[in-house]
């Protein structure tokens, strides 16, 4: 029984395994040393341990970060919507705008759920509602002051909240790479995409201005010509994916506004907490 | 030339027993490197007047890395820039004016997705697919609208299920930011047929999709599941391997 040899094997199939088990590496070279010294007897039950721990249902606590993260992201956008249906006094023009309002809450809510139990025990305290201010009052003053009474403010955020949501699952993604919950962030990730086609259908219709399902290029990023969130979509006028021009590429007739729609731009987690934060009265994003 | 490939193919059809010996890929790899000695030994010495045997039709998709999820997606992405060209060049007479003009949007889209592969993959590229369209109306609107609803949800889930096999980083991220501008495609288009379907995640349309509505999910499919659903719309023989 050779353990360099079996480890050796199960990186063929999982370039990782030496960061599952250990997050630093010259931990596992120490292994080694130790290793070869363990009796033959003993070593079965040491590398049982050991797989369990690199396999087991334990997430590693940057994997945990970012789902802690993610959660706090679902909980903001909830309560939000939350709020508007039960607690405001928006006027919703028809039925189906609202219907559109609470499908999108119980998706939030869903994914609260779901990532409380991916989570157990290290999920953060529950977010209730009096944990935000959705005005965002210290940073933007009044210009939010009637969210929860004037349908097109209420829409306006929302749409921000959920290009938001797009920008930052998809910054995450790294670190969930190759694993199975990464899978499961991209199905929420591209489930607030569509929340965010859509609400940008209905403040467009709503407000009468020409915004699109998909972030069309302006100067700034930002085309929803709202400055207070300019922030959101700091960026998405890249053209550029790998060094690779989109515009005009290979000869064909993809314009620059083509280009920038046709490939959505992350934000990193720092972006997005300063933004979230705007938004949380007590409990901030550190 | 194509002898090479000829060559390499008899070599490997040859020794069927060999193959079915479920190899490790360190020995596979072995014997493709002798093999492919042996193939440049025979190009050496190849003559003109060799009888070709066509090669194998179709393109293959090679998942033993990256480079296999990358043409995986530039073969989607071909397929759905197609259709969007056809519906752009010519649209359904009852269709909108905002719809025309978000059709040539997508069009644009899909055709930048898949120069970006065609780009990215250079050499490693697979080749043009042939496309099978005849399931299709493109002179009826909800025809239209139904077809354009099944590829973006099927590309969707494509990217979503296929995300995990990525090792590389910059390539994930990529993926990353395709995926969400296909999903606001299928929101729009969703809302066309039907509006405040966007995420309908339960509905006829996600069947088979492996979305789930009461945890919020969207689609998410292996590679086989979606070739098999996309492959009446190909054409071209599409070989996967290594999957």
């Amino acid at each position: 029984m050779n353990i360099l040899n079996i480890l050796d094997e199960i990186e063929k199939v999982d370039g990782e395994i030496y960061e599952r088990l250990s997050p630093r590496r010259s931990a596992m070279k120490d292994f080694f040393n130790v290793g070869k010294k363990i009796s033959l007897a003993a070593l079965p039950l040491a590398l049982g341990s050991m797989f369990q721990k690199a396999y087991g249902q334990t997430n590693p606590a940057n994997v945990n970060e970012v789902l802690n993260f993610a959660l706090t992201l679902e909980y903001l956008e909830y309560h939000f919507y939350n709020h508007a249906l039960t607690n405001s006094t928006i006027t919703f023009p028809n039925a189906a705008s609202r219907q559109a309002i609470t499908t999108i809450r119980d998706h939030e809510l869903a994914h609260v759920t779901l990532l409380r139990t991916a989570l157990g025990a290290n999920a953060v305290t529950p977010f209730v509602d009096g944990d935000f201010d959705f005005t965002g009052a210290a940073t933007f003053g009044t210009a939010f002051a009637d969210v929860f009474s004037n349908y097109q403010t209420f829409l306006k955020v929302a749409t921000a909240f959920e290009d938001t949501g797009v920008r930052a699952y998809k910054g995450q993604a790294p670190v969930l790479k190759g694993m199975q919950v990464l899978t499961t962030a991209l199905q929420i990730h591209s489930v607030e995409a569509r929340h965010a086609a859509h609400l940008r259908q209905m403040t467009a219709a709503s407000l009468n201005v020409p915004l699109k399902p998909w972030i069309a290029y302006a100067a700034n990023g930002n085309d929803t010509g709202i400055a207070q969130v300019n922030a959101v979509y700091a960026g998405e006028q890249n053209t550029k994916i790998l060094d690779i021009e989109i515009t005009g590429i290979n000869g064909t007739a993809v314009t620059q506004t083509a280009a920038a729609e046709s490939f959505d731009e992350f934000l990193t987690g720092s972006a997005v907490k300063t933004i979230a934060n705007i938004f949380i009265r007590t409990r901030k994003l550190a | 030339m194509e002898n090479l490939n000829d060559q390499k193919q008899d070599l490997l059809a040859e020794d069927s027993s060999f193959m079915q010996a479920k190899l490790q890929r360190r020995s596979f790899l072995q014997f493709a490197g002798a093999g492919a000695a042996v193939v440049a030994l025979t190009a050496a010495g190849c003559r003109k007047d060799r009888i070709n045997t066509p090669l194998p039709s179709g393109v293959t998709l090679d998942f033993k890395d990256d480079f296999g999820v990358l043409n995986y997606a530039y073969a989607l992405e071909q397929l759905e820039a197609a259709f969007y060209i056809q519906v752009a060049s010519n649209p359904p007479s009852a269709f909108s004016s905002a719809e025309r003009t978000y059709f040539q949007d997508i069009q644009f889209h899909e055709i930048a997705h898949r120069e970006f592969f065609k780009r990215a993959l250079s050499t490693a590229a697979i080749g043009s697919l042939e496309v099978d369209f005849s399931s299709i109306n493109f002179s009826d609107r909800m025809s239209v609208l139904n077809a354009a609803k099944a590829f973006e949800d099927l590309g969707v889930a494509a990217y979503n299920g296929a995300g995990v096999r990525l090792t590389n980083t910059n390539f994930l991220v990529v993926a990353g930011q395709i995926v969400s501008v296909e999903a606001r495609h299928a929101a729009y288009v969703r809302d066309m047929i039907s509006n405040g379907s966007f995420a309908d995640l339960g509905d006829a349309g996600f069947a088979g999709l492996n979305a789930n509505a009461s945890a919020g999910l969207d689609a998410s499919l292996t590679p086989d599941k979606v070739l098999a659903i996309a492959g009446k719309f190909v054409k071209t023989k599409i070989n996967v391997i290594n999957l």
